[in-house]
């Protein structure tokens, strides 16, 4: 495959199956790689899509500073994308961030603020939203913009129908809500029948312990209506079945890949029991790479547990 | 045995501290009547107006949100573990 830029790279990403680790005989498991994206992540498909969103609507001019909230992934898309565009990029990024995050938005050149990781996720969006009120700012909001929902819609979606026109259900973790709103959507149209499930973290002690309900979120363009379940999964799970993944499978992957796979199995014991059978996809957002510093492959359980749980693992 | 009821932080300012509380088995619904008779106020928090959950409270069976379930007629059977966790924004 041959690419005039970087930015041409992005998705068609490989459909692998995953046959050791299928519960059942009945129902074959595929994994969309993610990682192989220009920066690992599913997050190069958003932050292409949101930059031109914000271009072509002329909110995004060249004098503006890109800023967005992050757990990592989207900064470094954007940091990537707006590197290319010819734009500055502040990234808002919990301070319990994983090091090779932060290292990989600097050497693209952003600058990262830090937001208190007692606060999780909900902490960077409160301070970027406080930030965006300069006018000097443009926050493209990935938990916010249709632009993210689109991308899975036209990209992502589009790419497993195409591979995998039979399939009979979905999974994929939630974050912005994005990819299983715009791939759900697009699943459903093609058949109503296929079964769209989220894998949800369970965070460590910390990151709940907000001080009222008031704090609490749903990202805006999140359609919690279109998912069949949502099933929380503890990292001590995801630790173990992303070990798998690399054992059983070849495949290096994220923290996070471990819990849509331990869904997916789920889902494919019922639709085995259902007498449906078929072809479950799971999207694994990204590789492992921004996750070696927390030794989830090398340490006994126990430990690799508890040093996972204290970094931002989804 | 009972249904485990696993209480979050900002939560156990009306449960004296405790984390675990163990209740009857019943719908997500009798389960709250229950926790608000036990711990005045709770289920107040728990529910919205309109007698649904709040929104920015999530219910787990045995780990499925009961949202995709029957909601608040969800049946929960002894040995089954609820958690009531508040949402929080995501990854990304």
């Amino acid at each position: 495959m041959k690419f005039k830029s970087i930015l041409d790279a992005i998705g068609n990403t490989p459909l692998v199956e995953v046959p050791h680790l299928s519960p059942v005989d009945d129902v074959r498991i595929w994994v969309k790689l993610e990682g192989q994206n220009p920066t690992g992540s599913v997050k190069d498909r958003i932050a292409l899509a949101l930059i031109e969103e914000g271009e072509s609507s002329g909110q995004l001019t060249k004098d503006k500073i890109l800023l967005e909230p992050t757990s990592g992934n989207t900064g470094i898309a954007l940091a990537m994308v707006a590197k290319m565009r010819g734009y500055r990029f502040t990234a808002v990024m919990p301070d319990n961030a994983s090091s090779e995050r932060v290292q990989l938005l600097k050497a693209f050149g952003a600058e990262v603020e830090f937001s208190p990781g007692d606060k999780g996720t909900n902490g960077s969006v409160a301070m970027a939203q406080e930030m965006a009120k300069d006018s000097r700012y443009y926050m493209p909001f990935q938990y916010g913009n249709p632009a993210n929902v689109l991308a899975h819609y036209n990209g992502t979606a589009r790419e497993i129908l195409d591979d995998l026109p039979t399939i009979k259900a979905f999974v994929a973790g939630l974050g912005t809500g994005g990819t299983l709103t715009g791939v759900g959507r697009r699943l459903k149209e093609h058949d109503s029948s296929i079964k769209v499930v989220a894998a949800e973290p369970e965070l460590g002690e910390l990151v709940y312990g907000l001080r009222s309900l008031e704090d609490g979120y749903i990202p805006p363009i999140f359609e919690p209506d279109i998912l069949d379940g949502k099933v929380k999964v503890r990292a001590r799970e995801s630790i173990l079945w992303t070990r798998e993944l690399l054992q059983r499978e070849g495949i290096f992957a994220g923290i996070s890949a471990g819990a849509v796979i331990w869904v997916a199995q789920r889902v494919a014991e019922r639709l085995s029991k259902d007498g449906t059978g078929g072809d479950v996809v799971c999207l694994l957002a990204d590789g492992g790479w921004k996750y070696l510093s927390t030794e989830a492959w090398t340490q006994d359980i126990d430990t690799a547990e508890s040093q996972v749980e204290e970094t931002l693992w989804w | 045995m009972a249904v485990e009821v696993k209480i979050p932080t900002v939560f156990r300012k009306f449960t004296g501290n405790e984390a675990t509380v163990e209740l009857e088995p019943g719908t997500i619904a009798d389960l709250i009547d229950q926790l608000g008779s036990r711990y005045p106020g709770l289920k107040e928090q728990l529910l919205a107006g309109d007698g649904e959950l709040h929104r920015y409270v999530n219910v787990y069976v045995n780990d499925e949100d009961a949202r995709y379930l029957e909601k608040l007629d969800t049946n929960v059977g002894e040995g089954d573990t609820v958690s009531l966790l508040p949402s929080v924004a995501g990854g990304a």
